[in-house]
């Protein structure tokens, strides 16, 4: 199986990834972190196209890029940033934060170090001609019962968006 | 070709980035910013996994993940609106009680 990029393209993706989660922490301004974290996801349906996952790469970018983040950005216009932009942007615990983000980033690296035996370094390889009717078939096939579980959700988050927004009932 | 673990440690840095960003900041919309950064992170593994063993079913629990994150966001920016209206603040250290 060919590879669908050559590998410069995972360290660019990874990298356009990284930098836009950072910049989601650092950021004072909510807009700006929005717009890095769509930096963030579009490299990330990139990294689903390496990864043979064409179908998940759209969906990726439809749903959380699309409409996700439009979401976000709705709610931004929304509420009155200005106050919040000028307070100070950590909370009191964020000695804490960084001690425990730290710790559970080392035990990530920890495992990943000594569990190697888990986790096979072989290249990356899957034969898939045809992405999305196997998804699809896998999804109206196996996974049909979660499928209507999840449309199920879908309806009473809609419900329960309506509800928490309106101002009166 | 990239091997499967430089996938796991970048979902692991992003997950990372997410839980720092989650209990650090004090904005309660970058707050669920960092959850979606987390999620993602989730996603990554999962998509890597999937690719790596030739199974579908990693990348059809990535859209379970999808749904879950969206209807969280639509609920959880719904609350965002209705805690504004009754606090005027975005700040979580202020809005530490469920009563006014």
């Amino acid at each position: 199986m060919t590879p669908v990029a050559p590998t410069f393209f995972f360290y660019l993706l990874s990298t356009v990834a990284v930098v836009g989660a950072i910049l989601v922490i650092t950021r004072k301004n909510p807009v700006h972190s929005a717009l890095s974290l769509i930096f963030t996801l579009l490299a990330l349906a990139g990294l689903y196209l390496m990864l043979y996952a064409p179908f998940v790469a759209g969906v990726q970018i439809i749903l959380y890029a699309g409409g996700i983040m439009v979401l976000f950005l709705f709610v931004i216009m929304l509420v009155n940033i200005e106050r919040s932009q000028r307070e100070v942007q950590f909370n009191q615990q964020w000695h804490v934060g960084i001690i425990a983000s730290l710790a559970l980033g080392f035990l990530f690296l920890y495992v990943y170090k000594h569990g190697s035996s888990i986790f096979p370094v072989n290249p990356v390889s899957m034969p898939e001609p045809m992405n999305t009717q196997q998804v699809g078939m896998a999804l109206f096939r196996n996974y049909l019962l979660p499928f209507e579980i999840a449309s199920l959700l879908l309806l009473v988050a809609i419900v329960g968006a309506v509800v928490m927004a309106k101002k009166r009932i | 070709m990239v091997p499967l673990s430089y996938y796991l440690v970048l979902s692991a840095v992003l997950f990372a980035c997410g839980v720092a960003g989650f209990l650090m900041k004090r904005n309660i919309i970058t707050i669920f910013m960092c959850i979606e950064l987390m999620l993602n992170g989730v996603n990554l593994a999962f998509v890597a996994f999937a690719a790596h063993w030739h199974r579908l079913s990693g990348q059809v629990f990535v859209f379970f993940v999808m749904v879950v994150a969206a209807a969280e966001a639509a609920v959880g920016l719904a609350i965002i609106i209705s805690v504004f209206r009754t606090r005027e603040t975005l700040n979580v250290d202020r809005v530490n009680l469920l009563k006014l």
